[in-house]
């Protein structure tokens, strides 16, 4: 009994990765074949960004449980540091694909970097404020990279703040046969679009793997323990800061890769992309699959992003059945009779007898 | 209920005037209140509290409802900070520290009102009162690296081991919030000694139990003296485990520490009759 018990949360673990790892394979072989529509194929990588940004928001949503609002802002940071550094590093190093692991590294660095500096002041508060706060760094994220001007020649990096508006791109001075990278409230433009299926695939099992095993761990346990109950965490000597900012990072960290990989996959992409829709959108995905529940986080994301797009031939009505859906979902999975319903239909193992 | 009479020592005066049971009259005491006191905003909640416990005492504090016992308990684990005096745990000044500071000096404590993890399973409760034995990083933790395989199961085994005090390995994998009331409280008692304290801090743990969960549990907390050599406080209403098991005790009333002694001094002591039952009518 205990040892088949313990085997539970591993089993869990294992189901989702193989699923990961199934659903994968047979996507990568129907696109090859040809087999996938060119819409279809086209959403494969925004998919995978958006399975990392919910497993992601997930661990601070779910499993430190403080809401945040904000994810779009970690994200945007991802995307255009990631679109920074793989576009300077064009002529420097020819393959893409090595690009477009340092892109996504330094989406994450940069990311996580944004984290503590949000975290330190912001993890103090709690509930609606940190909700609030949160809202309006993605906010502010958006409107600073509105006012950013970079772009590279021989001589290295150049980057301006265009915080009045009145600079243009001719104030970087760039050298003859210089790049713009980022051109202000245009967002970039002219990205060698980079990412690939795979690198996506490869981002999902690499967030999964660090979520699923951090959760499993002593810090993962102190992070859910926060969520619990904070004054008995205390009481046994968990330092809840560390342990917020923690979460709060990786979370952040993990949405900048995320970020990075969706911004190599266009050719142009603006800051006002990842607006609040875009943290609301990812916040649905982690209450849909499930609070603290991963792979359901995997598989909210992938039907959120496929609704609209299979509803499609509803044309007007599009966006009001998504509605429905979702709510009849919603209702359906925290209703108790229909819960009841579900329960008997599979019947339960009994654990051991609790004594008194 | 003097079954436990042979298990109480017998208290001896220290040259500070403190009483603790003559078999710590050896070893430093792990707890020294001096002139503790908090107010807030003008209300005197605890005031001038002195307190002295021996090594491997067994203490308890009682006094009416509102006397100020469970603020006694935040004062000495930091979840407020004093106004006044200081508390010295295994000699240590704990002034100016907070709550994860002093769990780690060695105070470990549970709560009136239940306080579990409840959606992690029991096993993880336990793990997490043994959080600061645990030696490894989150990166060791995500890596699965070889520290990791051996710390949790060193960990695996030390909880089961707690456990096995109150016969709950079985439960080990339940969630801790499904258990019933009784085992909850029990949880928390083992939870607390993964900590490994020095002092463990009961608040109440024979709130809401039986005659005979309570007499069982009064053998596990003698069980746990023995076995771990550590010091334990409780705050207890039911005075059959107070008079059985403490050997020293401390009655506060109104905020104001007003008689200390062995059971037998605490129950003839008119000052304490007359604050649980009031005052006789003269004439």
């Amino acid at each position: 009994m205990k040892k088949f018990n313990l085997k539970k949360t591993t089993k869990v673990d294992f189901a989702t990765y193989l699923g990961v790892i199934v659903t994968f394979i047979v996507l990568f072989v129907m696109q090859n074949g040809g087999m996938l529509s060119y819409s279809m194929s086209g959403m494969l990588v925004p998919i995978c960004c958006f399975i990392v940004m919910a497993v992601s928001l997930n661990l601070t949503v779910g499993i430190l449980g403080e809401l945040s609002l904000g994810h779009a802002g970690f994200v945007s940071v991802g995307a255009f540091s990631g679109i920074i550094a793989s576009q300077s590093l064009i002529g420097v190093i020819e393959s893409a694909s090595l690009r477009l692991a340092i892109a996504l590294v330094a989406g994450a660095i940069f990311a996580a970097i944004a984290g503590v500096l949000v975290g330190i002041p912001v993890l103090r508060l709690r509930g609606d404020y940190l909700a609030i706060v949160t809202l309006a760094f993605g906010e502010i994220i958006k409107d600073l990279i509105n006012c950013l001007l970079v772009g590279i020649d021989s001589k290295g990096l150049h980057v301006l703040f265009n915080a009045k508006g009145l600079l243009t791109v001719e104030d970087l001075h760039l050298e003859e046969g210089g790049r713009v990278i980022i051109k202000g409230a245009q967002g970039a433009t002219g990205i060698q679009t980079i990412s690939t299926f795979t690198a996506g695939f490869i981002l999902i099992m690499i967030t999964l793997v660090v979520v699923l095993n951090l959760t499993r761990s002593r810090s993962g346990r102190a992070i859910m323990a926060l969520r619990d109950n904070r004054i008995a965490a205390e009481s046994v000597g968990i330092n809840v800061t560390k342990y917020k900012l923690m979460a709060f990072v990786t979370s952040a960290a993990l949405a900048g890769a995320a970020g990075a990989l969706y911004g190599l996959n266009f050719s142009a992409v603006i800051s006002s992309t990842f607006n609040f829709n875009i943290s609301i959108e990812i916040l649905l995905m982690v209450v849909f699959g499930g609070l603290g529940n991963i792979w359901g986080s995997v598989i909210a994301a992938a039907v959120i992003r496929l609704l609209p797009e299979l509803l499609r031939e509803f044309n007007d009505y599009r966006m009001l059945f998504y509605a429905i859906i979702l709510i009849l979902v919603m209702i359906a999975t925290n209703n108790p009779t229909f819960k009841n319903m579900l329960g008997k239909l599979i019947p339960k193992k009994k654990g051991a007898e609790i004594d008194g | 209920m003097d079954r436990f009479a042979h298990r109480r020592g017998k208290l001896v005066p220290l040259p500070s005037d403190a009483l603790v049971p003559e078999r710590d009259i050896n070893s430093s005491p792990i707890l020294e209140a001096r002139h503790l006191g908090i107010e807030f905003g003008g209300l005197k909640a605890v005031d001038d509290f002195n307190l002295t416990i021996g090594r491997t005492e067994i203490a308890g504090l009682i006094g009416p409802n509102g006397a100020g016992k469970t603020t006694v308990f935040n004062l000495l684990t930091k979840v407020y900070q004093p106004t006044k005096g200081t508390v010295l745990i295994d000699g240590i000044d704990t002034h100016g520290m907070n709550t994860v500071q002093v769990s780690k000096i060695g105070v470990a404590r549970t709560f009136q009102n239940i306080r579990l993890f409840s959606n992690l399973t029991v096993e993880e409760n336990v793990k997490l009162g043994m959080h600061n034995q645990i030696k490894y990083g989150m990166f060791s933790g995500i890596l699965r690296a070889p520290n990791y395989w051996k710390e949790e199961k060193r960990a695996h085994e030390k909880a089961m081991e707690l456990l096995q005090i109150f016969d709950m390995e079985n439960l080990a994998n339940h969630k801790a919030g499904s258990l019933p009331y009784g085992a909850q409280r029990r949880l928390e008692i083992v939870r607390a000694l993964g900590t490994n304290p020095g002092l463990l801090l009961l608040d109440e743990p024979a709130a809401g139990m039986n005659p005979s969960e309570t007499a069982e549990l009064m053998e596990n907390i003698l069980k746990i003296r023995d076995t771990f050599k550590i010091a334990i406080m409780l705050i207890e209403h039911d005075m059959n485990l107070v008079m059985g098991i403490c050997e020293g005790i401390c009655v506060l009333n109104f905020g104001k520490v007003i008689a200390k002694g062995s059971p037998e001094d605490i129950q003839s002591n008119p000052v304490v009759i007359e604050a649980y039952l009031g005052k006789k009518k003269e004439g």
